[in-house]
């Protein structure tokens, strides 16, 4: 009876012993990447110095710009697409982040998150066109995207300090990978949701494919476009607070150091500047996907917002 | 009349081998078994017709009968799986991309069921949608756009936008737009269908307005058979993809081709599709053909063949009035021995001919009230036939009979 038993054990221990095996994943990483550094230095080379000329300059341009025409150029912007009321926001909250002594952290953090959202909408708006109009590349570009929205996005930061050492260069990459995905999806969303009935009159009336995509497709696709150009420099202001751990700068530096020294202030300091910011790229950007002709004019707004003044004074 | 559009053995099938499936109806299997067998599907299957110079070719049928594909293939928005189509004689199936494009921006436009305007565009951008597509110059299409805009009657709301439109005036921008471009051909996809019923009636009022200014060819596609009736020249009746009837709408009332056409004029009250012409009858009553001919010949002559009353007409067919025996009888007695009198001074005033286009729902209470048979007469004054309260119970019958 026991010997029966001790086979039965034996056996179960050699099976398990046989199916789990070590698959190298994380050495065949390493390989490629290692690979990569090696025979690619000229392209990352290349591709850092042409990054780090946008960023740099945009950074440098934001910080160059006095605060006071940050301030009326946002707040003007806020009056014209949104109201009144936003436009109040707009001044208090960058009195805040100027009261938090933030401003150039501030800049610095506009400039990287505006330069990797130019640089993902370069690459990402055109991808998504190319999904909408070939179910070949969006099944092939889906797992990419879905791979590039769910890896943690601490990971991207190791390879891209590996290729591009720290700093403001692989900071803006990593942000460039992950804030890119919105953008691909909605625009093939957007083309792929515009109407059959719409894209067969533009083709009864002569469109030729270029025709169909500028005149047809692009302009019923807009809002659905827009949200995605929302969520990526979304995506991309939340990824640069995290591209400082490699030294991008900006106003994940007092995060950073308020996690690393417990001070709890200077935490909550940077933290309340990234919000103010989001809220503010949030709405304006929000605001550019309706259409121009439902709102009204800058000059009706101005009126408007000075007749409540005056009301408010005479009462 | 010539023939604009002519579609022969057109074809269309959904599925991976158009080829095969097509071998597979040579050899006689139905639409069913071939989607059985392969999954693929029949969607237009053998169709053949022409559209005249300047007709409303209608194409009726219900949903899945292949219409609209078959409308799309006429400017092959669907490419065809074999057939041909010709406009004016050239094989659209055989153009290259360019010919195509040009061919839809000159000769061949679309009016959609669900109006399909861009939104982003105003309504005179909208109207000139096609010329601006085809490279004409601002100036030069927004002035063809308002023309068409004047046309419809929506001159005035140029500068809306199509969210601020109702549905009928959507679809009067959607026809200004396929009008702008002056096409030879006019496709329109159950172009009314999402009307409500009063408005759509007024499109139609509309269409047929416009189609008297200037004859168009227009293949109008609806599944709705008062529709078809009503602005059809010729009408088309699809059935699972194939075209089982084509004939003007009384032909097809008259003469259905089967039990599926039979069923389309189920409860559909058919008084409105024959007109008097249709029923009217020539050898009832008695013809005077001599105006000259005096009171008493008449009275002889109605008496020798035992009737009522008689139409007089003259030599050519112009129609002139109506004797009775009672109006004969009376005029004699108020005649001398020696004079014969004339004819016309027994005509019975009581009697109004109608036109041969009168619908028999307009006619039905003339007939019941008139004493005699009521005489048919053509616009140019032809006498046509007569229809008596018996022929017209007889029609009337006869359609129920053969709607039921």
């Amino acid at each position: 009876m026991m010997s029966l038993n001790a086979a039965t054990d034996s056996l179960w221990q050699r099976l398990s012993d046989a199916f789990v095996v070590d698959l190298p994943i994380g050495e065949g990483f390493t390989v490629i990447v290692d690979y990569m550094t090696e025979h690619f230095d000229l392209l990352f080379v290349a591709i850092a110095s042409a990054i780090s000329f946008v960023a740099g300059n945009l950074t440098l341009f934001f910080n160059y710009l006095p605060p006071q025409l940050v301030f009326i150029v946002l707040a003007g912007l806020a009056l014209w697409r949104v109201g009144w009321q936003f436009a109040l926001f707009v001044l208090v909250g960058l009195y805040v982040v100027l009261g938090m002594n933030l401003w150039p952290e501030s800049m610095d953090t506009l400039g990287l998150v505006i330069a990797a959202t130019l640089a993902a909408l370069g690459l990402g708006l055109p991808l998504g066109v190319l999904m909408a109009k070939n179910d070949m590349v969006a099944s092939g570009v889906r797992p990419v995207l879905d791979f590039m929205q769910t890896l943690p996005a601490f990971v991207y930061l190791i390879p891209a300090v590996i290729f591009f050492g720290t700093g403001r260069v692989p900071g803006t990459i990593a942000t460039v990978i992950f804030s890119m995905p919105p953008a691909v999806r909605l625009m093939n969303l957007g083309i792929r949701h515009v109407p059959t009935e719409n894209v067969e009159a533009g083709r009864a009336f002569g469109c030729n494919s270029m025709q169909l995509l500028f005149k047809v497709q692009l302009p019923l696709a807009l809002p659905s476009i827009m949200a995605g150009i929302n969520q990526t420099i979304m995506l991309a202001l939340s990824m640069v607070v995290i591209a400082s751990m490699i030294g991008a700068g900006g106003l994940g530096d007092p995060v950073l150091a308020g996690i690393q020294q417990l001070r709890l202030g200077t935490g909550f300091e940077g933290g309340l500047g990234v919000v103010i910011l989001a809220i503010i790229l949030d709405r304006l950007t929000q605001s550019f996907a309706q259409p121009n002709r439902q709102r009204e004019g800058l000059g009706t707004r101005l009126k408007q917002f000075f007749g409540r003044a005056d009301k408010v004074r005479s009462s | 009349m010539s023939t604009k559009l002519s579609v022969e053995h057109v074809y269309k099938i959904f599925g991976a081998h158009p080829k095969a499936a097509l071998e597979r109806i040579k050899r006689g299997e139905s639409k069913d078994e071939i989607f059985a067998a392969t999954g693929m599907t029949v969607g237009v299957s053998d169709a053949s017709f022409e559209v005249e110079q300047g007709e409303i070719f209608v194409v009726m049928g219900l949903s899945g009968s292949g219409k609209s594909t078959l409308v799309r293939m006429l400017n092959r928005l669907i490419d065809s799986s074999a057939g041909a189509v010709r406009i004016d004689g050239q094989d659209i199936t055989q153009m290259s991309r360019k010919q195509l494009i040009e061919l839809r921006r000159r000769e061949i436009s679309m009016v959609f069921q669900s109006f399909a305007l861009m939104p982003h565009q105003s309504v005179l951008e909208n109207t000139a949608f096609g010329l601006a597509m085809g490279g004409v110059s601002r100036s030069e299409r927004h002035e063809k756009a308002l023309a068409a805009l004047d046309a419809v009657g929506l001159k005035a709301n140029a500068d809306s936008y199509p969210d601020e439109l109702s549905g009928g005036m959507k679809q009067r921008v959607g026809l200004a737009r396929a009008l702008t471009v002056d096409p030879g051909i006019l496709l329109m996809d159950e172009a009314f269908s999402a009307l409500d019923p009063l408005i759509r009636t007024e499109m139609q009022d509309e269409l047929l307005r416009l189609q008297s200014q200037q004859a168009r060819t227009v293949v109008f596609i609806t599944h709705d058979l008062d529709e078809a009736m009503r602005v059809g020249d010729r009408i088309a009746i699809m059935q699972g993809g194939a075209v089982v009837q084509v004939g003007t709408p009384e032909e097809i009332v008259r003469d259905p081709a089967n039990e599926y056409v039979r069923s389309f004029f189920r409860g559909v009250d058919v008084s409105h599709v024959f007109t008097a012409a249709d029923v009217a009858r020539r050898h009832h009553v008695t013809v005077i053909e001599r105006p000259g001919m005096s009171v008493r010949a008449a009275l002889e002559r109605l008496r020798e063949h035992d009737d009522e009353s008689a139409v007089v007409h003259d030599r050519h067919r112009k129609y002139l009035g109506v004797v009775s025996l009672n109006s004969l009888n009376h005029c004699i007695d108020g005649l001398g021995r020696r004079e014969e009198g004339e004819i016309e001074t027994a005509f019975v005033h009581e009697v109004k001919s109608v036109a041969a286009d009168t619908p028999l729902t307009d006619l039905m209470t003339h007939v019941a009230e008139s004493p005699y048979p009521v005489p048919v007469v053509e616009a140019d004054g032809r006498y046509v036939g007569t229809i008596s309260r018996a022929a017209l119970l007889h029609t009337l019958n006869r359609t129920e009979k053969g709607a039921a």
